[in-house]
């Protein structure tokens, strides 16, 4: 789960994190009493949006609305701006870089923190990011922070708030079972305060059930997407015009590589999972047929699924939702001939292997086979 | 021999009664397995395809000298039931659930290290070792016995080049699913080292996907300690940025984790790598 900026502000709050003052609006009559002078900053679930016109300054509350006005309803990245964040401009002394995230490698959280504030983290160079690994079950100890206050060289008063901050960062990013916090830039402030001026959050979806109170935000999902999501069926849209629908993970994306190599592109990739319930492929090929792919290529590697059960799936789906779209299928399990058989009786295309069924998906697409 | 299971492993299902459990009990028997014993808590004195149940792992363990768990209890209950194997002492623990929250590994990985326990998974199909014994839900019909060791981190596309391999006659060692989680016991370098240390493995089959530096590690390693010949297949060459494959570990983050830097990895470290699942017995018909 991804959050907006003033939604993970909001968190930090809770966890003693210092945040600006803000207000968000979904429209300039929303704003009333804005903090001011203040920075208008588009709300997008995308990075680069200062440099895409997002964030822009205002003195007045008639600014603060007309440049308002001029963020929201913008496409950042492909991002509709749907609400703006109005906040309080700070006079910034310093920027720096603060963050925890997983590493996969080491299996256990690292914390990055660099006097090089406000640019990419990766485009720092490594010698000036601190990066330390926190045993997760001790969690961060006191000569961690030393170390880390001492390789940013920063004044004591300045120190003793960044510690802070670095505890409460850790502290949110177990109990929220967060991937990645990021402060970035943590702004010192020329009177000497240390505030958060941007802040990052992704929790990971598994941990879903343990904060249903994140269910419901945005996320950046197309509606189809989100539809699936909420059927509990992996979905993603691609830009391509063949329908992929494979079980697993692993395979579902192979068999998009193989549709590429065979000069096709993949519309959709969708795991239908090691399911054998007709119900749910005919929930799953609902979504796909949805996406309006020009043909479907259908990939089943069943060693426990039944492929006679995946195909009266398929037929189901196909028969009530009245559809002309052409179904290629390569399903191979137990009573594969049973399923061959009745793929071919709806007039669809059933395959020997996965590379002949991505060229004859290629072939129906372009007319015939 | 085999690596991490054989005959003699005394294996314990956690989570018997499920569905899951109960079909998977069926099959790792069929396979030869010696399942001594199932836990799930409440059900204690009941019996799961002949196996008797018990209500904790410690009495498992105590009663039927079971050394190795496999766990399919669903997702919340799962760092509860690992913590637990690894407490009772068992040395091997296949964590097959999916959707476990990350946090929840992070806690239970290094206790494991920390008590000598080896953990597969999660998110994985778990272990085969052909001729001697099955900790998963593979497909029991897919399988031979030969010298080459399996490496994946996926499941159907695993099925799918094993498959590939015993047409070809590539018999298998020991087919391991390390998993598709970002947080997982075994890794690829882990897994790779067994093999090589395996006198019955003879080759090396590693299946890779976007996302992480998994692969990139694997090809350092072999680069510098693996004298088998090794041979690779990367999924998620069209893969879009930004996006989670279907595993949570499957995303390509900024330019990190992308297939051509796998592939390129593995090509400079000498391992040929296959454009199609299917080319797998072709590179290894070349070792």
């Amino acid at each position: 789960m991804k959050f907006l900026e003033y939604k993970a502000k909001e968190i930090f709050a809770r966890y003693r994190i210092p945040v600006p003052q803000g207000v968000v609006a979904a429209s300039p009559a929303d704003i009333l009493d804005p903090p001011l002078p203040c920075m208008v900053k588009a709300q997008v679930l995308v990075g680069g949006r200062g440099k895409a016109g997002g964030i822009k300054a205002a003195e007045s509350l008639d600014e603060a609305r007309t440049v308002a006005g001029q963020i929201l309803g913008m496409d950042i990245h492909g991002f509709r701006v749907k609400q703006v964040y109005l906040e309080e401009r700070l006079d910034i002394g310093q920027e720096l870089y603060l963050g925890v995230t997983i590493d996969r490698s080491a299996r256990e959280p690292l914390l990055m923190a660099s006097a090089m504030g406000g640019i990419d983290i990766e485009a720092v160079p490594h010698d000036r990011i601190y990066m330390e690994h926190i045993p997760t079950v001790v969690g961060i100890q006191p000569y961690l922070v030393r170390s880390l206050l001492k390789q940013l060289a920063l004044p004591k008063e300045v120190g003793d708030q960044i510690a802070s901050i670095v505890g409460h960062v850790y502290d949110l990013f177990r109990k929220e079972d967060a991937e990645l916090v990021e402060i970035n830039p943590l702004v010192v402030t020329k009177a000497g305060g240390v505030v958060a001026g941007d802040a990052k959050l992704v929790i990971d979806d598994n941990a879903e059930y343990r904060h249903p109170e994140y269910a419901s935000l945005d996320q950046d999902r197309t509606p189809l997407e989100q539809e699936a999501h909420d059927k509990g069926i992996t979905f993603i849209q691609l830009d391509g015009d063949i329908g992929v629908i494979a079980n697993g993970a692993g395979l579902t994306m192979a068999t998009l590589d193989i549709l590429g190599l065979k000069g096709g592109r993949g519309g959709t990739f969708l795991d239908l999972g090691g399911t054998d319930d007709p119900g749910k492929v005919k929930q799953a090929f609902e979504i796909l047929i949805k996406a309006a792919p020009s043909v479907i290529l259908l990939n089943i590697f069943g060693g426990i699924t039944k492929a006679d059960t995946v195909a009266l799936g398929v037929k189901q789906a196909l028969e009530e939702m009245h559809t002309k779209i052409p179904v290629v299928a390569r399903i191979k399990g137990v009573n594969e001939a049973q399923a061959k058989e009745m793929l071919r009786s709806i007039g669809m295309y059933p395959a020997e292997t996965v590379e002949e069924a991505a060229e004859l998906a290629v072939k129906v697409k372009s007319g015939g086979p | 021999m085999a690596v991490l299971l054989s005959k003699k492993s005394r294996v314990l299902v956690q989570g018997i009664t499920g569905h899951q459990g109960q079909f998977h009990t069926r099959a790792m028997l069929d396979f030869g397995t010696k399942v001594v014993a199932g836990v799930t808590p409440g059900k204690g004195g009941t019996k799961v395809e002949g196996v008797p149940v018990f209500d904790g792992v410690r009495e498992a363990v105590h009663r039927r000298r079971a050394n190795a768990s496999i766990i399919f209890v669903p997702a919340a209950y799962a760092k509860d039931a690992a913590i637990e194997a690894i407490e009772a002492g068992l040395k091997l623990v296949v964590i097959i659930t999916e959707r476990i929250p990350f946090h929840d590994c992070l806690e239970v990985m290094p206790l494991a290290r920390s008590r000598g326990c080896v953990v597969i998974g999660p998110n994985c199909p778990g272990l085969a070792s052909p001729g001697q014994a099955k900790m998963g839900i593979m497909p029991n019909q897919l399988f031979k016995e030969g010298d080459a060791g399996v490496i994946s981190r996926s499941g159907t596309l695993t099925y799918e080049i094993v498959n590939a391999m015993t047409e070809a006659g590539f018999g298998q060692t020991t087919c391991i699913g390390i998993g598709g989680d970002p947080i997982i016991g075994t890794s690829m370098v882990d897994a790779l080292a067994m093999f090589q240390k395996d006198r019955k493995t003879k080759r090396i089959v590693v299946v890779g996907e976007i996302g992480g530096t998994a692969e990139e590690e694997a090809a350092d390693f072999i680069e510098r300690r693996v004298t088998k010949p090794v041979v690779a297949y990367v999924a998620g060459r069209t893969a879009p940025p930004g996006k989670r494959m279907g595993h949570a570990g499957a995303i390509i983050q900024g330019n990190r984790g992308t297939a051509e830097s796998k592939v390129k990895a593995f090509e400079a470290a000498g391992v040929p790598v296959a454009e199609y699942p299917v080319g797998i017995p072709r590179l290894l018909a070349a070792t």
